[in-house]
């Protein structure tokens, strides 16, 4: 049994000296290092930016939130559902709630349809788009080309912006609804156009946000 | 195939501008890992030094291919082990104002080993699932130390090659603190305030609610956006903050933001090409590569543009139009279901070819609503190994493996043992190539087949026909790819997808590189010999043709028939106005 023992101990202890090393060697740097690597990046270099970030640019590091009468009524670059004729709408959006019942716009779940190319349920949703369109547009002669960027759902479901051509679509409509004349609309949306990047990058479009607050000035000038 | 001119000229500034970043780029990573001489050594010197002795790690203690790659596979391990405990306890730990409950094992085991392996895949949806904690520290620690594990290994397999008679590849410690604290941070720091500067939220606020002018109310989700955003893109991470990823008007709000974030995908990948040139005694062995991977990445953009400029046939008949205009009616035309408008198509396209060509996995428009060759094109750029430019480091060392092939079969075609930088390639070298070669498409095509047959993998596609299939083999193409891009219609938040997912993303990183460092520790052992009269020289454009060549080949007879039966066929299908 003594015997059994000494042999035991001599076997083990060599494999306790190899766990101890592969410790030191691995281990410890591995947990250590993680640990600290963790310090900095996930606190440090957060809390550092969030400081810079709201001393240099408040407005746009708390979600550039537009506020009227003291209250904010959107961020400026999240798109939000228009249904009234006196306002410019946006792009169908494909966001849902949390138990997947549609609720366009909604910023806390962004998504887009992700359907196919070759899917029925494309061409129903885009079928479903433009009739929408044409009636909320009754207006617009029937032979008019359709802008594409209105009747596609966007990636996010919280676009923005609309294509320039998206927005003359719907000239008729809110000069309508106002008693402005189209010329007046359409002077605010040139006044509004964004270009592309230094000419070359993404597309120029106008942001519907922008383009609702110049019309509301507009009018009760 | 329609084209618009500024769609190629996008694609064209782009690439001038990534060209003329590389070699500042690999020569700021030479001065990081070898020359250790950076701009920075005297403000970050203290804290690695401290990172050292909290460690025990020895500064000058070099490591063999096994140390280094145990050292590897420890570290991941623990991070992997660590975020997997963050998201179990998410409910239990501060910083989670939106009240939010643990995430379940499954989808817990996923993330964490998504974001280990740099894959980022996400079957949640961030603003919905994830705490302020959970991103911040639970994932956008891996945003940075898989970053580094990539690049240190890219670095590692470089020593391998140019060394010569020695065992060492250097210390896996030190190449990680060092890679995280005087390349990775300075550089996220400048890129998040710009970022912030151009709309991106950072804020620990709980989420806003504001009333539109119409009376409706609307929450918006936003938080500490930006810091995550620059690590994500430059890490070539590709996790978002939010569900939408980069399309995201919070995560990518202008042009510029989306031109910065194209570059810092590919930048570092572009610079390590420069580095293992300069490594080598000879930028143009660097260069040449560039060339080959250059080559295939311009022909990638240009189709995927092409494909989703002519749009979508099935929709013509609906008097919508999708002919690109220029002003005063101007409109971006094409397939924009699932783009964002600030984008268009130019834009959208190139970003997807370039999260596809790097392990990114980012995107700003979903690639599921993509016609099926714009689609075809980033899945392929994945399967290709990812080595058009590639990830951060994985793009690297995933390339010298097609090099090493490349060089073996101009060796067989002239019967002389080939030589790659000096160094004999024998026949252990090749096994290792082979290996790494067909391991990824093992997984990508063994787990495609099984979800295909297995109710638990086929029931939860979207869209029925063979864009079926497709959202299939891209989930199993990204995951193995360890990109994290999704034809995103796959309902992948099962326990299916997720046990096999996480399979496939640790195959694909770790099966991979394991391979690869044997061949480097293997390779550093061996003497230079001078190049002779029948040595190929591999500083030419003959090899870089080689190179494409090889990587188009291997590519294709792996892949051609499921490309077949997926996107190939639903593209003659839609020509041939069928829905599904």
């Amino acid at each position: 049994m003594v015997h059994f023992k000494e042999n035991l101990s001599k076997k083990i202890a060599p494999l306790a000296a190899l766990v101890w090393r592969f410790t030191l060697k691995y281990l410890r740097p591995a947990i250590l290092l993680t640990a600290l690597i963790a310090a900095l990046v996930s606190f440090v270099y957060p809390f550092a930016i969030t400081g810079m970030a709201q001393a240099l640019f408040p407005s746009q590091a708390n979600g550039s939130l537009v506020y009227k009468n003291g209250k904010p009524i959107a961020s400026s670059i999240i798109g939000q559902y228009w249904t009234q004729p006196q306002y410019f709408h946006g792009r169908p959006s494909a966001t849902t709630n949390l138990l997947g019942t549609p609720s366009p716009y909604n910023a806390e779940n962004s998504s887009g349809t992700n359907y196919g190319p070759t899917s029925s349920a494309l061409q129903l949703e885009i079928q479903t788009n433009i009739a929408e369109l044409k009636k909320e547009n009754p207006d617009v002669p029937a032979n008019t080309p359709i802008p594409i960027d209105l009747v596609t759902s966007s990636a996010s479901g919280l676009d923005p912006d609309i294509s320039i051509a998206g927005a003359y679509y719907q000239i008729p409509r809110i000069a309508k609804a106002r008693g402005m004349t189209q010329n007046q609309v359409r002077q605010i949306v040139e006044a509004h156009i964004h270009g592309r990047f230094l000419g070359i990058f993404g597309e120029p479009y106008v942001n519907v946000l922008e383009l609702n607050l110049a019309l509301d000035q507009a009018q009760h000038k | 195939m329609v084209f618009t001119l500024n769609g190629l000229a996008q694609i064209a500034i782009y690439f001038i501008i990534l060209l003329l970043l590389t070699k500042p780029v690999g020569l700021y990573l030479y001065a990081v890992f070898e020359t250790k001489n950076t701009w920075f050594e005297r403000v970050f010197h203290p804290v690695e030094r401290f990172f050292y002795w909290a460690g025990g790690v020895n500064e000058d203690e070099e490591q063999n291919w096994k140390g280094y790659t145990i050292s590897m596979l420890i570290f991941s391990g623990a991070g992997l082990l660590f975020t997997y405990a963050i998201l179990r306890l998410q409910n239990k730990l501060p910083l989670n104002p939106q009240g939010l409950p643990a995430v379940n094992p499954m989808l817990a085991f996923n993330t964490a080993t998504s974001f280990t392996t740099n894959t980022n895949w996400q079957n949640y949806s961030g603003e919905t699932i994830m705490s302020y904690l959970s991103q911040m520290l639970g994932l956008e620690l891996h945003n940075f130390t898989s970053a580094a594990v990539g690049i240190v290994l890219a670095v590692a397999v470089i020593r391998g090659l140019v060394r010569h008679n020695t065992q060492r590849l250097g210390n896996f410690w030190v190449d990680v603190t060092r890679c995280i604290l005087y390349l990775l941070l300075p550089i996220c720091t400048i890129y998040a305030l710009f970022l912030v500067w151009q709309g991106v939220p950072q804020t620990f606020d709980n989420y806003v609610t504001v009333t539109s002018l119409e009376g409706f109310k609307q929450v918006i989700a936003y938080g500490p956006v930006a810091s995550q955003e620059a690590i994500k893109m430059l890490g070539t991470n590709g996790g978002g903050f939010f569900n939408a990823n980069s399309a995201h008007p919070f995560e990518n709000p202008t042009s510029f933001t989306n031109l910065v974030e194209m570059l810092s995908m590919l930048v570092i990948s572009a610079g390590l090409l420069y580095f293992f040139g300069k490594s080598a005694g000879n930028t143009k062995q660097g260069w040449v590569l560039f060339g080959a991977v250059s080559f295939i990445f311009i022909i990638g953009a240009v189709v995927t543009l092409g494909a989703e400029q002519a749009g979508n046939p099935l929709l013509a008949h609906f008097g919508v139009n999708q002919v690109s205009h220029g002003y005063p009616l101007a409109q971006p035309g094409g397939n924009m279901e699932g783009k964002e408008m600030r984008f268009g198509i130019g834009s959208s396209t190139l970003f997807t070819t370039i999260t596809t060509a790097a392990s990114c996995g980012a995107i700003n428009s979903l690639i599921d609503s993509y016609t099926p060759i714009g689609g075809l094109i980033p899945m392929v750029n994945i399967q290709l190994g990812e080595v058009i430019f590639g990830g951060v480091g994985s793009g690297l060392y995933g390339l010298i493996v097609f090099a090493i092939l490349s060089v073996f079969i101009a060796g067989l075609m002239v019967g002389r043992t080939p030589e790659y930088l000096g160094k004999k390639i024998e026949q252990y070298e090749m096994k290792m190539v082979s290996l790494a070669i067909l391991i990824l498409p093992l997984s990508i095509l063994g787990f495609t087949a099984i979800a295909s047959v297995y109710h638990g993998g086929y029931s939860q596609i979207s869209n029925a026909g063979p864009h079926g299939l497709s959202e299939i083999l891209y989930a199993f193409t990204s995951m193995t790819g360890n990109n994290g891009s999704a034809f995103a219609g796959l309902g992948s938040n099962t326990p299916f997808y997720n046990l096999t997912g996480a399979f496939a993303m640790i195959i694909g990183r770790f099966a991979f590189v394991i391979p690869v460092m044997a061949m480097a520790g293997s390779l550093a052992q061996k003497k230079i010999i001078p190049a002779g009269v029948g040595t190929f020289p591999t500083a030419t454009l003959l090899f870089a043709s080689l190179v494409i060549g090889v990587i188009l080949i291997v590519g294709a007879l792996t892949f051609f028939p499921a490309l077949a039966l997926g996107p190939i066929v639903e593209q003659l299908l839609m020509l041939a106005r069928k829905t599904f």
